[in-house]
């Protein structure tokens, strides 16, 4: 196979893939992924392709999109708890996990408007875990306080809740979310940070135990599987992507 | 029902009306949006079914919009909505903001007639902080002493749902498909607009394989025919979007004077500019 350089977004993928897989997490069957996700939908393909049974469902996909409901299918099948892992990003992330994809400033994003929250403040709290997923690693987007709530990280007992975030990842790191004390710890270190690199660069307080691990590096095999049939499943629905990210690459 | 034409169609549309739009994946209006630039509509409630996308950025970066209603506005690939983005920031705009589950909830209580609908999730947003109009209740059918609060959602029933469909029959009826959140805002919706690319003969519903994808004509005002009417977006399988023509609406409605230079060449210019363009 071709020795070219791994990718920052094939480490992601393949950083997802294994918290994906993590057996201390609850199971996943099925997964849905919208249309802005091209490196969880990777980690996800990869997943499937390295023999593990998952349901993946491309919420926006024009065409044999999954759903024949329209589009509050994906919202029916949450609230049935028939989708166990969902991603989510956002504008601005705080320690507790509280996500903003409204804007920064007054209220509704006087500051800065982002798009909007879209269906997290039904899929944060119904989906058994979501991963927290923005390659931005700045302090402004991962702030102390979000200026906005669009969903919250943690509810408070008696609000009905299947799950919380089970980890933040981002282009410097990964982090653990403990939904019992609404707090981050500091799993791996991608290529080339350290714990001081990303404390300058998150606005937050998280937990950092004695020893934070690297990243792990992506195997022989998982480099094979991405570049061969994830990237061949990812053409129709993320073909800006691929163009990108892989045939860049094989064209190297 | 005989079709009219796209100008008709806008000028069914009332100035003030709420009216109901798919975003760009589903079924974009985008000709009867242009067509309601050019007619001057003015103060139009817009709600996203469950959000919006190129054609309300452009009907309010027009000046046709008083209110939003959604839960995101987004060009999708081609990055944000630059004259909503503008407005918020102007504050010209009243929005509310909404999660894409409660519009359809709100929506499915109006297709079946009843004040309200539960849903699950919202408590702790601020998204809920800011909707009055939203409400908290206990669950009543907790088990006895236990502690289950539920967000209610009111009944919405848009004036107005306008959308573009593959196909109408001579009856009036149109083709949808699975995108089956737009039937759901035109049960909803007191009157339906169409524009759609051509009409067959018969009549849909005796098709057994297109019947669960129609909706009746008992919903439909009426119908406009306009060819690639959902361009620069796509239509199901029938085409792509136009991610050069998105990208370029994105670049030049970064400005005032550039949306108004998108106006003059693809807007104003009419119809035939546009499908010209396409």
């Amino acid at each position: 196979m071709s020795a070219a350089a791994i990718r920052p977004e094939e480490r992601l993928a393949v950083a997802i893939a294994r918290l994906v897989l993590d057996p201390e997490a609850p199971p996943a069957r099925h997964v849905a992924i919208g249309a802005a996700s091209p490196i969880p939908a990777a980690a996800c393909f990869l997943v499937r392709a390295l023999g593990h049974p998952l349901r993946v469902s491309l919420q926006q996909r024009r065409t044999a999109n999954p759903f024949s409901e329209g589009s509050r299918e994906l919202f029916d099948l949450a609230g049935q708890g028939r989708i166990d892992l969902f991603f989510l990003g956002g504008g601005q992330i705080d320690g507790q996990a509280n996500i903003n994809l409204i804007g920064t400033g007054e209220w509704p994003g006087r500051e800065a408007r982002f798009p909007g929250s879209f269906g997290s403040a039904l899929m944060y709290f119904l989906t058994p875990r979501t991963i927290l997923f923005r390659e931005e690693h700045s302090p402004r987007v991962l702030v102390p306080r979000v200026d906005i709530v669009s969903a919250p990280g943690v509810s408070p007992p008696g609000v009905y809740r299947r799950g919380t975030a089970q980890a933040l990842v981002t282009g410097r790191c990964v982090f653990r979310f403990h939904p019992e004390r609404a707090r981050f710890s500091l799993l791996s270190l991608h290529p080339g940070e350290t714990v001081e690199s990303v404390r300058a660069a998150t606005g937050f307080d998280f937990d950092i135990p004695a020893h934070v691990p690297p990243t792990p590096e992506p195997t022989e095999q998982e480099l094979a599987l991405l570049r061969g049939p994830v990237r061949e499943t990812m053409l129709e629905p993320y073909p800006e992507f691929c163009a990108r990210v892989f045939d860049r690459k094989s064209a190297a | 029902m005989t079709p009219i034409s796209l100008e008709a169609l806008a000028a069914e549309v009332p100035d003030g009306a709420l009216v109901a739009m798919p975003p760009d994946y589903s079924l974009p209006a985008s000709a009867l949006a242009r067509a309601l630039v050019r007619r001057g509509a003015r103060g139009l409630r817009l709600l996203g079914v469950p959000i919006l996308g190129y054609a309300a950025d452009l009907l309010i970066g027009a000046g046709c919009v008083a209110e939003v209603e959604t839960s995101a506005v987004t060009l999708g690939e081609a990055g944000f909505a630059p004259r909503f983005t503008a407005a918020v920031r102007a504050g010209t705009l009243r929005l509310r903001d909404a999660t894409c589950p409660a519009i359809h909830t709100m929506l499915q209580a109006a297709e079946k007639g009843v004040p309200f609908m539960p849903l699950r999730g919202l408590i702790g947003s601020d998204i809920l902080a800011h909707r009055p109009d939203w409400k908290v209740a206990p669950n009543p059918f907790a088990p006895p002493g236990a502690e289950d609060p539920i967000v209610l959602l009111p009944a919405l029933r848009p004036d107005i749902a306008i959308f573009h469909a593959a196909m109408a029959d001579a009856e009036g009826n149109v083709w949808v498909g699975r995108r089956r959140e737009i039937a759901t805002a035109a049960h909803a919706a007191r009157r339906s607009l169409v524009t759609v690319e051509r009409v067959v003969a018969g009549n849909l519903l005796e098709d057994e394989r297109l019947a669960p994808g129609v909706i009746s004509a008992l919903y439909v005002a009426a119908v406009a025919v306009a060819e690639r009417g959902a361009w620069p977006c796509g239509l199901l399988d029938a085409y792509a979007p136009d991610g050069a023509h998105l990208a370029e609406y994105a670049r030049l409605a970064r400005t005032e004077e550039g949306f108004r230079e998108y106006c003059a060449r693809y807007v104003l210019a009419g119809a035939s500019a546009a499908a010209a363009a396409a």
